[in-house]
């Protein structure tokens, strides 16, 4: 049971990490609340699992696919929304809900164009279970927790090891000086929508097969607890983002086997509460102190 | 205001301002005016407590559904079960909303922006599914049916008109309170803090106090509404307290202008008017409502009226010199040059 419960949270922690690791790349180059994310996300989710159940494509090329399109959702809500407003110098505030309405618009639009109801996956990329001890572990479980961990260390060469990685942690430190510094920070904030973007189509592909289904539910409740992830690891932070998806899975996963699973959308909120109270920089984000 | 108008012009058209909108159950009948107007009303209040926080405090607080949600249950359960009339149970609902205001108050001591933001959206869900899952008290997600009309004084509210006076009465209670909270030495403090939270402290303003005064304050004249609500819709489930209420609440105040009363009121009345005016091309409401608040904050991210006062408004107190957006440039370099230090 223990192990079972594990195995199922290590899985739905991989969706939150990855959603949580683009939500904090976009929070640590421009200090905002991307509630746009989620729907992004769902966005993935929607394209991909068409791609798979009504083109008959295979799992790569909806993945292609489906990265495409959020990538280009989110280099458009960059070139559209945030960067005329980064031109205005818009206030924090008014850039979170911009991104609410934002949110609200994408999530609309999914509904306009794929319909409100539920649509179900037949195709998975791979079948197959063995079984460890007494817990089942399907093959798709082994290759989602792989694929993120694959595209964790990408994010993380990307960030740590290119060029462009190295301006966007020029920028999350300080624009101007960065600017100054010959940075194109328009561009590389773009970029760093899109891979945030690309990301979140990738879970949202993963989350659509996993749970054979997309509906348009999915977006809200994973993008709570992505929030949730992010925050608990340290807002900024991408290997605390990793760290909090996945702790946040595993909790939940955990609660819903042994205690209730109807309040098992509460406890990584309860836990996130917690924890920012004893430290309120989240378990690996730097404490920031306050200059006068 | 660029264009001067007389006080006494400015006097006249408040006054039938005001004229209009007690008499509007009479000129306009319509049964769905009235309930459109009633709700204006109810979320003009609900924006104008959410300012308090984020507008005059500068916190932003994503879970204020929650503390319209405590005060409906509250409310509702208090007068299903012990009968009790509904002045009793409102106070009951805004002493309990106070509470749940302290209680979220408290982190706010030890966290800001983005990180308080997530908190008070957290508490919101908790809440939400405290609501939704603990059936014996609040019959989880088949909700509260058949919540009795409020009888006040032994006049029992029945009619739409009723319920519209109402809600103008608390309007009137709410707006009365807070215009004199945020004009007084209170107010001052708390706007010293929005400021700069540190200055503010070595100015010798208790800060946690005000922190947690203005989250109570908030939240308990919320719960009263909430209180409305539950007896007005005679209906309440754990979904009308969700993000998205919350959302929708924060969008009005930052529509109309953080900081300001009057824009609250027109931020509230202009996004509940919005998707009913939509409601002939259904599908696309909310998309439009969407796009609305995007392109708003793009193009006006003060909001419509800023931090216009009713005072400046009726032009007894002159406005600022600056206008709201050369004094946002100015606070935004000066926050950028203290960044950059």
């Amino acid at each position: 049971m223990f192990l079972q419960q594990m195995i199922n949270g290590l899985t739905i922690g991989s969706f939150y990490a990855l959603v949580a690791v683009g939500y904090s790349m976009v929070f640590s180059v421009l200090e905002l609340t991307n509630f746009a994310h989620m729907s992004v996300f769902m966005l993935g989710g929607y394209i991909g699992c068409t791609a798979l159940a009504g083109l008959g494509v295979g799992f790569p090329a909806a993945a292609v696919l489906a990265i495409g399109g959020c990538g280009a959702a989110g280099i458009l809500l960059d070139r559209f929304a945030l960067m005329p407003m980064r031109r205005r110098g818009a206030t924090r505030v008014s850039y979170l809900i911009c991104t609410i309405g934002l949110s609200t618009f994408i999530q609309n639009f999914i509904m306009l164009v794929f319909g409100s109801e539920a649509i179900p996956f037949k195709e998975t990329f791979v079948n197959g279970q063995i079984r460890i001890g007494n817990a089942v572990v399907s093959y798709m479980q082994i290759g989602i927790v792989a694929l993120t961990l694959v595209l964790m260390a990408l994010t993380y060469v990307l960030v740590y090891k290119t060029p462009a990685g190295m301006s966007m942690r020029a920028i999350a430190q300080n624009p101007r000086a960065a600017k100054l510094m010959g940075i194109n920070t328009d561009r590389i904030i773009t970029f760093t929508f899109f891979t945030g973007s690309a990301l979140a189509a990738v879970a949202g592909l993963m989350f659509g097969s996993y749970y054979y289904s997309v509906d348009l539910q999915m977006g809200f409740t994973v993008g709570m607890k992505t929030f949730a992830s992010a925050v608990l690891g340290g807002i900024g932070s991408l290997p605390g983002a990793v760290l909090g998806g996945f702790l946040i899975g595993i909790l939940e996963a955990l609660f819903a086997g042994y205690i209730s699973s109807g309040f098992k959308d509460a406890v990584g909120f309860l836990v996130l509460i917690v924890v920012l109270l004893i430290r309120p920089s989240g378990l690996m984000g730097q404490k920031k102190v306050n200059k006068v | 205001m660029k264009k001067y108008i007389k006080p006494e012009a400015r006097a006249a058209i408040c006054l039938l301002l005001i004229v209009l909108i007690g008499a509007l159950p009479f000129y306009m009948p319509n049964k769905y005016f009235i309930r459109v107007a009633t709700l204006c009303v109810m979320y003009s209040s609900l924006a104008m407590s959410l300012n308090l926080i984020t507008g005059f405090m500068g916190q932003v607080s994503l879970g204020h559904a929650a503390f319209l949600g405590i005060g409906a249950y509250t409310s509702a359960i208090l007068s299903d079960r012990m009968g009790w009339p509904f002045l009793v149970t409102m106070l009951c609902a805004v002493a309990v909303a106070g509470a749940f205001g302290v209680l979220i108050g408290v982190p706010s001591l030890r966290l800001k922006g983005s990180y308080l933001a997530i908190v008070t959206l957290g508490f919101c869900e908790v809440v939400r599914l405290t609501e939704l899952n603990w059936m014996s008290l609040t019959r989880g997600p088949l909700g509260m049916t058949g919540i009795a009309r409020p009888v006040i004084f032994g006049y029992q509210i029945k009619s739409n008109r009723d319920y519209y006076f109402l809600s103008l009465f608390l309007l009137a209670v709410i707006l009365f309170l807070l215009h004199n909270l945020v004009n007084s030495y209170i107010g001052r403090a708390v706007m010293a803090v929005r400021e700069d939270d540190i200055a503010a402290d070595a100015c010798g303003i208790n800060v946690r106090r005000y922190k947690v005064m203005v989250f109570t304050v908030s939240s308990a004249l919320t719960g009263m509404v909430g209180a409305f609500y539950a007896h007005y819709m005679r209906f309440i489930d754990p979904s009308a307290f969700n993000f998205e209420q919350s959302t929708s609440i924060l969008s009005m105040v930052i529509l109309g202008g953080l900081g300001g009363l009057p824009g609250s009121i027109l931020g509230a009345v202009l996004l509940t008017i919005l998707p009913e005016a939509l409601r002939d091309m259904s599908n696309f409401r909310m998309l439009i409502y969407g796009l609305v608040i995007a392109v708003m904050m793009i193009f006006r991210p003060q909001g419509i009226l800023g931090r216009t006062t009713f005072l400046q408004m009726l032009g007894i107190q002159k406005s600022y010199a600056m206008s709201n957006a050369e004094a946002e440039k100015r606070y935004l370099n000066q926050t950028e040059a203290k960044e950059d230090s």
